[in-house]
């Protein structure tokens, strides 16, 4: 935890000394310096951007590399009676093909999903929990463009298999029109269809991922930084107050962790519940 | 954003900052990173940790049915020792009930032929009697009649030589003797000698 600590003292100290008060933290916390380049910048939607590599996009390579990594070790010995790094591989393997593949989009179609959804699961665990392993502490997807990209990525999906197997107008059926309702009702219901399986889909699926990840690491600054200007700047009457905060900062980073693992957990649940809505036989 | 702008800079641009506006690269790596991971992961991690699954089960299978066909062999086999077995104990109860039978047969006829061999001894031992009473008695009567008609002749005074009456006389006497000893124990037959 003194890693985390430290960490975010290091920001937080940047922060207090350009004048007297205590700057809460926000969005800016978020936007870190690229770590090369950064040279030049470009303006998109009234928001600047700096063009180079930044901490995040390291982080989602690294993921990437690690992920791959150790799953390829773990599958690779196929042995019967698995060690230690194949049980770990094959659970979270089983779990995401059992729990969420074949429970939810059926033993029928779920085969083809399968490396999809692990792919998808595992990817988000890890930038998740990179937001609490020591000398990353960052959420990758506390940055709004990592996450649309899945967002959109997990739309497209549903939404081909759908329209793949019963046809575009059988698709459109399928999602908008309720089962078993008749007349001038539907007039009201079929755009609410429309507006919630497909086209709020994506945005919560995004933003619900985006703003946990957010929030929680805001949150940690938070404590960190408030303990700290309440021990080192208020006196030693805010002292107790200050290491409170910072108690309360460790039990929090245990509440992220589970966090992170829900949200991961969360949005996979979510595509595949939607291409098992998508695949449904017609009512 | 940077250390050395003044507060106010970063005021500013804090608040026109807006996280829900993306970064295009990102939206861009993300997606190209994910891509090359997903790729990576069917072709390698899915196929290898799928057909350790399919092997585990034919192996589990094959172990159940091997362990099933053990099971009724050991059970037939088991079946097949009972039966031998209750068919021995059969054997040998019955063989014990025939020795049985024989011993008591063998004992019965030991008996009869005890019986037999007493009974023929006994039958034995009585004519031997019979045929020594009968000698005794022959022999018996002959010195009688010479004592008796020896002491007749001395007491009647008169010689008794006379062969023939002699004779009727102690064969009528004996015929006497005997008559009394055929009804009882008489004593008429001393007075009448």
């Amino acid at each position: 935890m003194s890693g985390i600590g430290s960490a975010l003292l290091m920001q937080g100290s940047i922060r207090t000394e350009g004048g007297g008060g205590f700057t809460p933290p926000g969005p800016a916390d978020f936007d870190l310096p690229p770590v090369f380049g950064g040279g030049s910048s470009f303006t998109l939607m009234g928001q600047e951007f700096v063009l180079g590599v930044t901490k995040p996009m390291l982080q989602v390579v690294l993921s990437g590399v690690l992920i791959f990594t150790f799953f390829y070790l773990a599958s690779r010995k196929r042995a019967m009676v698995p060690g230690k790094l194949q049980f770990v591989g094959e659970e979270a393997y089983g779990f995401v093909r059992n729990s969420l593949g074949r429970d939810i989009i059926g033993s029928h179609d779920f085969q083809r999903f399968t490396p999809y959804l692990f792919t998808l699961f595992t990817f988000i665990l890890l930038n998740n929990l990179f937001a609490s392993i020591p000398f990353i502490q960052f959420p990758t997807f506390s940055r709004s463009g990592m996450v649309y990209g899945l967002a959109i990525m997990s739309w497209i999906i549903y939404n081909y298999a759908g329209i793949k197997k019963h046809g575009f107008v059988g698709y459109m059926k399928l999602q908008c029109v309720p089962a078993g309702i008749k007349g001038p009702i539907l007039a009201l219901l079929i755009p609410l269809e429309f507006m919630s399986n497909i086209l709020v889909r994506p945005v919560t699926l995004a933003l619900r991922l985006f703003a946990n990840m957010f929030a929680g690491h805001l949150l940690l600054i938070l404590f960190a930084l408030g303990g700290e200007y309440l021990i080192l700047e208020m006196g030693a009457a805010y002292a107790p107050v200050g290491i409170l905060a910072w108690v309360l900062f460790v039990a929090v980073a245990f509440l992220e962790i589970l966090i992170q693992f829900l949200q991961a957990y969360v949005f996979v649940l979510l595509n595949a519940m939607y291409i098992s809505g998508a695949l449904a036989d017609e009512h | 954003m940077q250390t050395q702008n003044p507060t106010h800079v970063v005021r500013a641009a804090e608040e026109e900052l807006n996280p829900l506006i993306p970064h295009l690269a990102e939206i861009g790596l993300s997606l190209v990173v994910f891509g090359i991971l997903f790729f990576l992961v069917k072709k390698f991690v899915v196929p290898a940790f799928e057909a350790t699954y399919a092997e585990r089960t034919t192996a589990i299978e094959g172990g159940l049915a091997a362990a099933e066909t053990k099971q009724a062999e050991a059970d037939a086999k088991l079946a097949e020792l009972e039966k031998r077995l209750a068919d021995a104990r059969h054997e040998a109860a019955r063989i014990r009930e025939e020795a049985r039978e024989q011993g008591a047969q063998i004992l019965a006829e030991m008996r009869e032929q005890a019986q037999a061999e007493s009974t023929r001894i006994v039958d034995h031992g009585k004519a031997q009697i019979e045929a020594e009473r009968q000698q005794a008695v022959t022999s018996l009567r002959a010195e009688v009649g010479a004592l008796a008609t020896g002491l007749a002749g001395r007491i009647v005074g008169e010689s008794l030589e006379d062969d023939e009456r002699s004779a009727r006389v102690v064969d009528r006497f004996l015929a006497d003797l005997e008559a009394i000893e055929a009804t009882g124990a008489g004593t008429s037959g001393n007075g009448a000698v």
